[in-house]
């Protein structure tokens, strides 16, 4: 085996810093939103002891798993009355396809993330959702529009903000709560619409971003009607990368030749 | 041992297998990406995909809850968007959508 990878890691001359204000920093920026997240998380708890799961098992769900969406459809699916009991794998492989937009959006958090050590990198990774790595994100843009170097802990911070209310509140769920409002009720379903927006406006896309945001929005918007689950996710993100990449070049790229 | 002692820790055997495998594709789709670009040297095409990726995936999560459920949705995301463009306060923005869609959707029932 080679493993000439990790000892290049020690000397990379490239390193990021991996700092305790930068943990900080994430873990401030994505309290707001983990706010939102812990409503979803009492929810979680709620249903999964009406599904019969016991604390242990809803707990190690949340500590382990650590995917709201994924889990909430594996709740759907629960069923030991069946007769072959629980279906272990179609729960399994289901997570799997909920989950592969995180494949995407890791490899978007590549450019920071190669430059941490490896432990450093696929620790975080362990942490990221859907809002920790859009605020991660955020920032990453932020930080070169101002010529700035990143703070490689700023995923792990965010990630771990989510991580302590997503399991505070599925044990509030399921140990304290015994009814629960609809959150629309009070807007809060449109709490994380509104961050992934603002999100986007923060990328200030350009002219040639135009074309790709179109078909991601459009293929998003059929596969959410006609798919099950967060396949719409997934199917828009290939369509806007596949149009940026084999679509009309503007400007700067169209002219190299 | 009482009874909500075995119902709070009980765990079968089908329900940690199903949750330890979970757990384990869950983890290998947060890893696999960062595990693939470290291996690649990205220009071209692949660049611009990858470069298209952040923006196409923002846009599919926000799309169908933005611009598909209704009058209300799509005003107060138009609103979210004007904020964030105005500062980069995120609070804020996302403050003022569940304001505008709280209104919104009492306003037009």
């Amino acid at each position: 085996m080679n493993t000439t990878q990790p000892s290049r890691a020690d000397t990379h001359p490239d390193r990021l810093r991996f700092s305790l204000p930068g943990l900080a920093a994430g873990f401030r920026a994505c309290l707001p939103v983990a706010l939102g997240v812990a409503v979803y998380g009492v929810l979680f708890g709620l249903l999964a002891r009406q599904k019969g799961l016991s604390l242990m098992e809803t707990q190690s769900m949340s500590l382990f798993v650590f995917a709201g969406a994924s889990q909430l459809i594996a709740l759907d699916l629960w069923s030991v009355d069946l007769p072959g009991g629980l279906p272990v794998v179609s729960l399994i492989i289901t997570t799997l396809i909920v989950n592969l937009r995180h494949v995407l959006m890791g490899a978007a958090l590549a450019p920071v993330l190669t430059r941490l050590k490896p432990s450093q990198a696929f620790g975080s990774l362990f942490f990221m959702t859907d809002e920790s790595w859009a605020l991660t994100l955020g920032r990453m843009v932020e930080d070169s529009r101002h010529k700035r170097e990143p703070d490689g802990a700023f995923l792990l911070g965010a990630g771990l903000a989510v991580y302590v209310f997503w399991n505070l509140s599925t044990t509030l769920g399921h140990v304290l709560v015994r009814g629960l409002d609809d959150p629309a009720k009070y807007g809060l379903d449109f709490a994380f619409t509104a961050v992934f927006t603002a999100l986007l406006v923060g990328l200030r896309p350009r002219r040639q971003d135009i074309l790709p945001l179109l078909a991601a929005t459009a293929t998003a918007l059929a596969c959410a009607h006609l798919l099950p689950g967060k396949w719409y996710i997934l199917a828009g993100a290939l369509a806007g990368g596949l149009t940026a990449a084999f679509g009309p070049t503007h400007g700067d790229t169209a002219r190299q030749s | 041992m009482n009874a909500t002692d075995t119902s709070f820790f009980a765990a079968s055997l089908p329900s940690i297998l199903t949750i330890s495998g979970m757990a384990l594709v869950t983890y290998l789709s947060r890893a696999a990406g960062l595990a693939v670009m470290s291996r690649l040297s990205v220009s071209g095409r692949l660049e611009r995909f990858m470069k298209a990726i952040p923006g196409a995936i923002l846009a599919s999560i926000v799309s169908p809850s933005a611009l598909a459920a209704g009058p209300a949705e799509a005003i107060a995301t138009a609103a979210t968007a004007a904020m964030a463009w105005r500062s980069s306060n995120l609070p804020l923005a996302m403050g003022v959508g569940v304001a505008t869609v709280l209104v919104l959707r009492y306003a037009l029932g």
